[in-house]
């Protein structure tokens, strides 16, 4: 059931979904175009186009999308000639009738995402997404949350729900290379004869390309990017670098690096407002185990009720939120201010 | 409007003493924390619980003294006297198959599962358009925590768009929520909408596996004029934050509302944020169950109501 690999390793890019949240979720449809036309050309085989949280993930809570990602993922597969085009969609956040809208306005796959203990939310959008014709994969979101055996019987109820590949998903950048090694061992241990294990980045840390080739050498096909590194937190394992790392590995992405190059370089970089980039706050998310997406929004709290944001996110990890509980942070950061008038 | 049978006897006994014979249908932990709530209730009585197959919760209303039975709707309806009110807490093909039963023989139902056959009420905000209903719906969980707060806003002022977030504990999620996440999500934004009074709806589930496990919270964003009242908008959700304390005492402001300045992005709108901590009482769920218990806490507040409308009515 799972599909046939072209090349070692499957390079998906997800610099207009992940890195929608550096974007603040105001894509236009232009930079859309423009990057999947260069992506497409360079031979990146998936390219995922969603609002960072995932499709219907416009909102208060998350922030607006600049242009509905309905226009965007329909821009997208008009660019692509050979790239498939990925959505995201976190059940509780999204639903099978926004997976229908996307799969009519041209997605190809999705990935459904939940946090690493709670994949039996899921089996209801993975139907879906087979009786729609989709490809899948599945995010174990938090990944560092949870120990390996426990993440690899959650990945067993997402392969026998119709994932074809589940993702050891590191949304907080935390894992250190041991840990992410276990992680992926054990999933392919669990699902490798059915399904192709992947592995989902940030770079907090600054791991997310050494554990990508970790990943490689255990058995691990599906890798995530993003161009520049555009992404949550301090971003996500640079494509770029990946494939650059990857050719001299001698592992064949089917990437042409020279394009690739060029895409982050001409298409991506001039309209970056912020490089992600390994600041303390982005720092602390990979220290403390935080959800990469909250960066922005910690920033924000701490402008408005004037608490800094590394301790906002500190406490955000001491008490254990998980991807979503964006709103918790204004709660937190009232917390903060007011223990801080105490 | 019949008189409940064990009352009509002697219209001379004073009121606190004359309670409306009812059925919990479904004993499994929602049926039994309710059964505890009602156990409290000066206007009902519950007579009898109901299951399919024998149970631990059977048996636990057997040793309350109530009359208990594995053999379903059946047997209630055999019952005599009859109930007036039944609150179901099934699963949503139970509730669709019992629930023409309890009509055709005249019991009002109060629907805990997702079946939503009757309108969505929420105790403080519509209960008394409702309250005559053959069938009533406690729509969602996070819906009973939050939309007092969407009503609260949109009573005061124009609310064109209103979003929730649901924080649960994962061990307060059971399967058939899990299964159908998606219902959470459609039904609770539609009574965002519909029951709330905002013009658009949207609603947000997550699941924490914290441990300890985290109590449930929820956050009520609704979007506002540029010229809203925000100390009128505060006076309403203080005020209803105590009219749902009234029956779920664990239910609390976790900070003042919020207010943010109006947006371009936000189509020159501001925006009120309502942040909530809903404590449950620990009746027979745990506190950090905070979605189970403001279910059957509401479901209780209807029941309670109900009963009281049909005893006014039988007086």
């Amino acid at each position: 059931m799972r599909p046939e690999l072209k090349h070692d390793i499957r390079l998906i890019d997800t610099t207009l979904r992940d890195g929608s949240h550096a974007m603040a979720h105001q894509f236009t449809e232009q930079q859309v175009r423009d990057t999947v036309r260069a992506l497409d050309r360079a031979g990146v085989e998936v390219i995922e186009v969603t609002h960072g949280d995932g499709l219907g993930g416009s909102s208060f809570n998350y922030g607006f999308s600049h242009t509905d990602e309905m226009t965007l993922i329909a821009a997208a597969r008009e660019e692509a000639r050979q790239a498939r085009i990925a959505v995201l969609l976190v059940p509780g956040i999204g639903t099978v009738d926004d997976l229908k809208r996307a799969r009519d306005a041209g997605a190809d796959m999705v990935r459904v995402a939940t946090h690493c203990t709670e994949a039996d939310v899921s089996p209801q959008h993975f139907q879906a997404a087979r009786d729609l014709g989709m490809e899948t994969a599945g995010f174990l979101m938090m990944a560092h949350r949870t120990p390996p055996e426990d993440l690899a019987k959650q990945a067993r109820i997402m392969v026998d729900a119709g994932c074809q590949a589940p993702y050891c998903t590191d949304s907080a950048g935390a894992l250190l290379m041991h840990e992410a090694k276990a992680r992926f061992e054990a999933l392919v241990a669990e699902v490798g004869d059915e399904a192709w294990v992947g592995y989902h980045g940030h770079q907090n840390l600054s791991f997310g390309v050494a554990n990508s080739v970790i990943a490689q050498e255990v058995g691990v096909r599906y890798i995530d990017g993003s161009l520049c590194a555009l992404g949550a937190g301090s971003g996500n394992s640079p494509t770029e670098v990946l494939a650059a790392v990857f050719d001299r590995l001698g592992v064949d992405t089917g990437v042409d690096v020279m394009a690739l190059l060029d895409a982050a370089e001409d298409v991506v970089r001039p309209y970056l407002n912020r490089w992600p980039k390994m600041d303390r706050n982005a720092i602390v998310q990979g220290w403390a185990g935080v959800y990469s997406s909250f960066l922005l929004h910690a920033e924000a709290a701490a402008e408005r009720y004037k608490v800094p944001a590394h301790a906002i996110l500190r406490r955000c990890g001491e008490i254990g939120l998980v991807g979503g509980q964006e709103d918790m942070i204004i709660d937190v950061a009232l917390q903060l201010a007011a223990e801080g008038e105490r | 409007m019949a008189f409940p049978p064990h009352v009509g006897a002697d219209i001379l006994v004073p009121m606190s003493t004359d309670r409306v014979p009812a059925a919990i249908v479904g004993p499994g932990n929602i049926g039994t924390d309710l059964l505890a709530k009602l156990q409290r209730s000066p206007a009902i009585e519950v007579a009898y619980m109901v299951g399919v197959v024998e149970s631990d919760g059977l048996k636990r209303a057997r040793d309350k003294g109530i009359a208990a039975s594995a053999e379903g709707v059946d047997w209630l309806l055999r019952q005599d006297p009859l109930p007036q009110i039944v609150f179901e807490a099934t699963s949503a093909k139970a509730h669709q198959a019992n629930a023409p039963r309890y009509a055709e023989a005249g019991i009002q139902a109060v629907d805990l599962t997702p079946a939503h056959l009757g309108p969505m009420v929420c105790p403080p905000v519509n209960l008394r358009d409702h309250i005559d209903a053959p069938n009533v719906s406690m729509i969602t969980c996070g819906g009973q925590a939050t939309i007092p707060m969407v009503h609260a806003v949109s009573r005061v002022t124009r609310v064109p768009y209103a979003e929730i977030v649901a924080s649960v504990a994962s061990r307060g999620a059971g399967p058939g929520t899990r299964a159908n996440i998606d219902e959470f999500t459609h039904t609770t934004s539609g009574a965002v909408s519909e029951v709330g009074g905002a013009e658009r709806g949207k609603a947000i589930i997550i699941l924490n596996p914290v441990e300890p496990p985290m109590i449930m919270r929820d956050t009520v964003f609704c979007m506002i004029g540029p010229d809203a009242d925000h100390d009128a908008i505060s006076a309403s959700i203080h005020e209803m934050a105590l009219e749902v304390q009234q029956y779920v005492p664990g239910y609390t402001l976790r900070a003042e509302p919020q207010f943010d300045d109006p947006r371009d992005s936000w189509q020159g709108n501001g925006r009120v944020a309502v942040f909530l901590e809903v404590k449950g009482n620990g009746d027979y769920l745990p506190e950090y169950a905070g979605n189970l218990d403001i279910m059957t806490a509401a479901a209780a507040r209807v029941g309670e109501l109900m009963a009281a409308e049909k005893l006014e009515a039988a007086r």
